[in-house]
């Protein structure tokens, strides 16, 4: 009783948020045909309801994933079990929420297939996000999976594309130990591993400098090493003349993390319970996307109309 | 002399680095440059957090507008530090990880940093919609081409792009918005990226060999000379 209760009072909230907010559009709408200007103001308060809404009544979409995502997706599928696989965390909190949603994602997909993870980042802030993919997705859900033998974090580093040109010839020389100070050649997981030469796939995850796109310069095209990529929305054009040769996928913004989730999610049920923020916030996303979409009318219309009235050069 | 020292500097090491490509037992010594690029690199945070120290300590002296702000940074700076240098709360030691869960490191990471950062980026949807709306307006030919593909990509970025054009027959699927979108990103997009990527790195190459060959000396302060 108490559930159905709480669908309701939900459902209802989704409802009058959207009368709310599409309600005001229509009226913006034909106020717009007498050519009249919107404060930005107003702008901006829709876009709070836009936003704020999905979140307090969860509005939630059918994902499924595209080509493009796909081909992170399949590599780690296809991958032999055992394979070893580095996870790069180039980002920041403020580029977080887009993208650490692929991170959790993909870590979960590829220790639930049996590979073996190296955790790293080349910004300062990516080491602590990754000790929270470790400390929400890793230990909690795969507790069987052991330090130094399924996955390891070496952390972080200094030196941007310096790191990444030496570490494609030798590991040891930037990172002689884990981040817990523990030396690499006393790593089970690094016995075999002299440099990214010897890993099957490298993942790296963020959208700024250096990031996915140095990645791919520095070490996935010249050492000939599979590549998948996450970044934020507004850097996914630049990584699409590396796909699908340098990269296998891409992972773009919420978008991608959602889809990457949803596909996740269908094909191994024992997750279907799992935390999927891409998918949670694909509420918000799409009903900004949608009143930005009416405000690029609305701006259409007054302008053409002000044209008429000779208002508008 | 202060000049010409580190003109030949510049000029051998990219000679060299050139050089070595082509000859195989020293074509490594590259990644030898690089270590000694990041051992400088390290002394770039003791240069940066000196300098962060002696502009807002001068702003306070000095009780400029918005001194306590640097109050606020200064003490900020000097308790990240102090919870990161000293691993304080970290239950492995000073050996351990500097973001060990339950190190005050990570926890003013976590409750403060985080939360701080994503709300500061999360504001440019706000702005976003603003410059949209005033923007995106067929003014001409161009401007209506550049407001279609916004359109598409934006419509293709959410779940009712499909639900639109999802009754589109297969044989014509690229008519779907999603479908059009990633064309967008594909096709049109890809030709423009590519463009501006061969043009940054002719561009690369060129002032490569100013550099070496001691024409830009900007790097040297002789800006304007």
């Amino acid at each position: 009783m108490n559930n159905f209760l709480l669908i309701s009072l939900s459902d209802i909230g989704v409802i009058i948020s959207l009368i709310v907010i599409f309600g005001g559009l229509l009226w913006l709408l034909i106020r717009s045909i007498k050519a009249k200007e919107v404060d930005r103001r107003i702008i901006f308060i829709f876009i709070f309801v836009a936003v704020a809404a999905p979140i307090l009544f969860p509005i939630t979409f059918q994902e499924s994933a595209t080509e493009v995502v796909k081909g992170v997706y399949d590599k780690i599928e296809n991958l032999p079990a055992g394979s070893k696989i580095l996870i790069s965390f180039d980002f920041d909190p403020a580029m977080a929420p887009e993208v650490q949603p692929m991170a959790n994602a993909i870590s979960a997909h590829a220790l639930e297939k049996g590979h073996k993870i190296i955790f790293m980042s080349l910004w300062a802030t990516g080491q602590a996000l990754l000790s929270q993919t470790l400390e929400t997705v890793v230990l909690p859900q795969f507790p069987e999976k052991e330090e130094f033998v399924d996955y390891v974090n070496i952390g972080y580093k200094a030196g941007n594309e310096g790191v990444l040109n030496v570490i494609v010839a030798d590991f040891r020389q930037m990172f002689p130990t884990d981040v817990n100070s523990v030396p690499l050649d006393s790593i089970p997981l690094f016995y075999n591993l002299k440099s990214c030469k010897d890993l099957d796939m490298i993942v790296s995850i963020g959208g700024g400098k250096p990031g996915p796109k140095e990645w791919v310069l520095f070490v996935g095209d010249p050492g000939n090493i599979p590549m998948g990529v996450g970044v934020a929305a507004v850097v996914a054009p630049q990584l699409y003349p590396y796909y699908p040769k340098q990269v296998v996928g891409i992972l773009g913004g919420v978008k991608g993390a959602a889809e990457y989730e949803s596909e996740f999610v269908k094909n191994y049920s024992k997750f279907e319970n799992m935390d999927t923020p891409g998918l949670r916030m694909m509420g918000p996303q799409t009903l900004a996307h949608m009143v930005i979409m009416c405000f690029i009318i609305i701006g259409n219309v007054i302008f053409f109309r002000s044209r008429r009235k000779g208002g508008a050069k | 002399m202060k000049r010409e020292i580190p003109l030949f500097i510049t000029f051998f090491v990219g000679v060299l680095l050139i050089i070595a490509v082509f000859i195989p037992p020293i074509e490594n010594i590259e990644k030898t440059f690089t270590l000694f690029f990041d051992i400088i690199a390290v002394f770039a945070f003791f240069l940066g957090g000196g300098n962060l120290i002696r502009v807002h300590v001068r702003k306070l002296g000095d009780r400029k507008q918005d001194w306590m702000y640097s109050l606020v940074t200064l003490g900020g700076f000097a308790l990240m530090l102090y919870a990161g240098l000293f691993k304080i709360g970290n239950d492995g030691g000073i050996a351990a990880s500097v973001t060990a869960e339950g190190s005050w490191f990570q926890e003013i990471f976590n409750y403060v940093i985080n939360p701080l950062q994503s709300t500061m980026y999360s504001l440019l949807a706000f702005f976003v919609a603003s410059a949209s709306y005033r923007a995106f307006r067929a003014k001409n030919k161009e401007a209506t081409i550049l407001l279609i593909a916004a359109f598409i990509i934006l419509l293709g970025r959410t779940p009712f792009g499909m639900m639109l054009t999802g009754w589109i027959p297969d044989s014509f699927s690229i008519f779907q918005i999603p479908n059009l979108a990633i064309w967008i990103m594909n096709s049109a997009n890809l030709a423009g990226q590519r463009a501006i990527m061969i043009g940054i790195g002719l561009g690369v190459v060129s002032m490569s060999l100013r550099l070496i060959l001691g024409v830009e000396r900007t790097y040297l302060g002789e800006e304007g000379k």
